[in-house]
């Protein structure tokens, strides 16, 4: 699994640090996503898709 | 097929935690239906969870006002063209860019980690509100003296506004939402809101260095005064009406469903998802939002044109049973509720989000864990609904204890 961001859509919601915040982060200045893990473990995959498919901005992509 | 073509638009609810029962009808017969605007504009009502999803995440629709037709029959032909304009700094009727400006330059106040911060610092704003609702004899009205003080003490707080001086706007903001005002009523309330804006303004710019986030926002050197001014009225109003709307009706809900309060009481670990649940089944504004497409767009088959305004009905897809499956009419407060629409989708999704889940979820758990013999203190007919209001709710919540 691999998880990429696209901080140009990111709106700064926070939707994805609230679903799994082992996998997301905040830039400070913007509020922009921060990705922690590009490959995370199994366990984060239902996490990492619900992040995905919640985002308002269409900025998380799981493959 | 034919159209099904919807001439009004219903807000009063035959229960007063559903939508009209009309709208979720046509929401079962199509989720994509076409509505007759005041301007005679045959534009579109969406009702579908995904279709009010996929409009709102979509850049070939625009939240421009110029573009909208309206929908509002008693503003027809009232409205002068450069009223329609959205203002500098009024990014939540703006596309990009200058939306997208604006909207980064208040971002990173409003994360998970900040709001998160200020956890205890609003457990005590809440502490201190219950203990003046105690001082009451036995019985209070929870709207004034708890839901709508906490998120007011909390956005001045947090923007640097004097909560004493909160008649210059807690009036003006009812009479600016009040589906009564006439068009004159609404403007004139705005600029007097406007006033007091832009007075803070320059109050904050000759003191310069204050611990909120005006102050913050005018040390970035980035706004004009007149974007910072539109911006924080727009934080002032988002920030109080709505959090104060949830924390009513809230209650009055679960004080209406004494097994779904009991759960909560009995595993507090619950409240996260409360909240959740308490948001998809409330949505708390009557209908909206509104988009109008800037180039012909195919949704489910429906071919809505350039120009042609979408009005989406986000209490309706909140219950669209293909997104919420089991009976999505039913307050279930374990039920998994995210990906409701109550803070919209898209761009525009509510800036100030993780404040409103931090403020109801504090605020509705220490209200049941302080007064958990919490009561209706009049028949449940008899509460004041917010059906005249652009936000619903309750207008008072008489409660006993």
């Amino acid at each position: 699994m691999k998880i990429s961001v696209d901080q140009s859509k990111c709106c700064g919601s926070g939707m994805c640090v609230l679903t799994d915040p082992d996998l997301f982060d905040q830039n400070e200045e913007d509020g922009t996503v921060v990705l922690l893990q590009e490959h995370p473990d199994a366990e984060h995959e239902a996490t990492a898709k619900e992040a995905a498919s919640l985002c308002p901005a269409g900025a998380i992509t799981v493959s | 097929m034919t159209e099904l073509i919807s001439e009004e638009l219903p807000t009063t609810r035959q229960n007063p935690f559903d939508p009209p029962a009309e709208v979720t009808a046509i929401r079962d017969q199509a989720r994509i239906s076409r509505l007759k605007f005041a301007d005679g504009h045959l534009g579109w009502l969406v009702t579908g969870h995904h279709q009010v999803r996929e409009i709102l995440g979509s850049p070939k629709f625009s939240n421009n006002p110029e573009k909208h037709h309206m929908l509002d029959r008693r503003f027809q032909g009232e409205v002068p063209e450069d009223k329609r304009k959205s203002e500098p700094g009024m990014f939540l009727s703006q596309d990009p860019p200058d939306h997208t400006r604006l909207r980064k330059m208040l971002q990173g106040q409003f994360t998970v980690r900040r709001m998160n911060q200020l956890s205890e610092w609003i457990g005590t704003i809440v502490d201190d509100q219950l203990a003046h609702m105690r001082t009451f004899d036995g019985k209070a009205d929870l709207v004034k003296e708890f839901a709508l003080p906490v998120p007011s003490l909390v956005i001045c707080a947090l923007l640097g506004v004097d909560y004493d001086e909160r008649h210059r706007f807690q009036e003006d903001t009812a009479k600016m939402l009040s589906l009564d005002s006439t068009f004159k009523e609404a403007m004139d309330a705005i600029a007097r809101i406007q006033d007091f804006m832009r007075e803070l303004i320059a109050r904050k710019k000759a003191n310069p260095g204050g611990d909120d986030m005006i102050s913050d926002l005018l040390a970035t050197g980035e706004p004009t005064d007149e974007e910072a001014s539109n911006m924080a009225l727009l934080l002032l109003l988002a920030g109080h009406e709505t959090t104060a709307n949830m924390l009513g009706i809230g209650t009055f809900t679960l004080l209406q469903h004494p097994d779904q309060l009991k759960i909560l009481k009995d595993e507090p670990e619950v409240i996260d998802n409360a909240v959740e649940e308490l948001m998809r089944y409330l949505s708390i504004i009557h209908f909206g939002p509104v988009r109008t497409a800037v180039e012909d767009v195919e949704i489910d088959g429906h071919l809505i044109k350039a120009g042609d305004t979408v009005l989406m009905h986000v209490p309706a897809a909140n219950r669209d049973p293909e997104k919420f499956t089991g009976n999505p009419d039913e307050l279930d407060l374990r039920r998994p509720a995210s990906g409701h629409v109550a803070f919209g989708h898209g761009i525009h999704q509510c800036l100030g989000q993780q404040l409103a889940r931090i403020e109801m979820r504090i605020g509705f758990s220490k209200l049941f864990q302080e007064f958990p013999d919490l009561r209706l203190d009049v028949e449940p007919e008899e509460v004041p609904l917010r059906t005249d209001m652009g936000i619903y709710g309750v207008h008072s919540l008489p409660v006993a204890w």
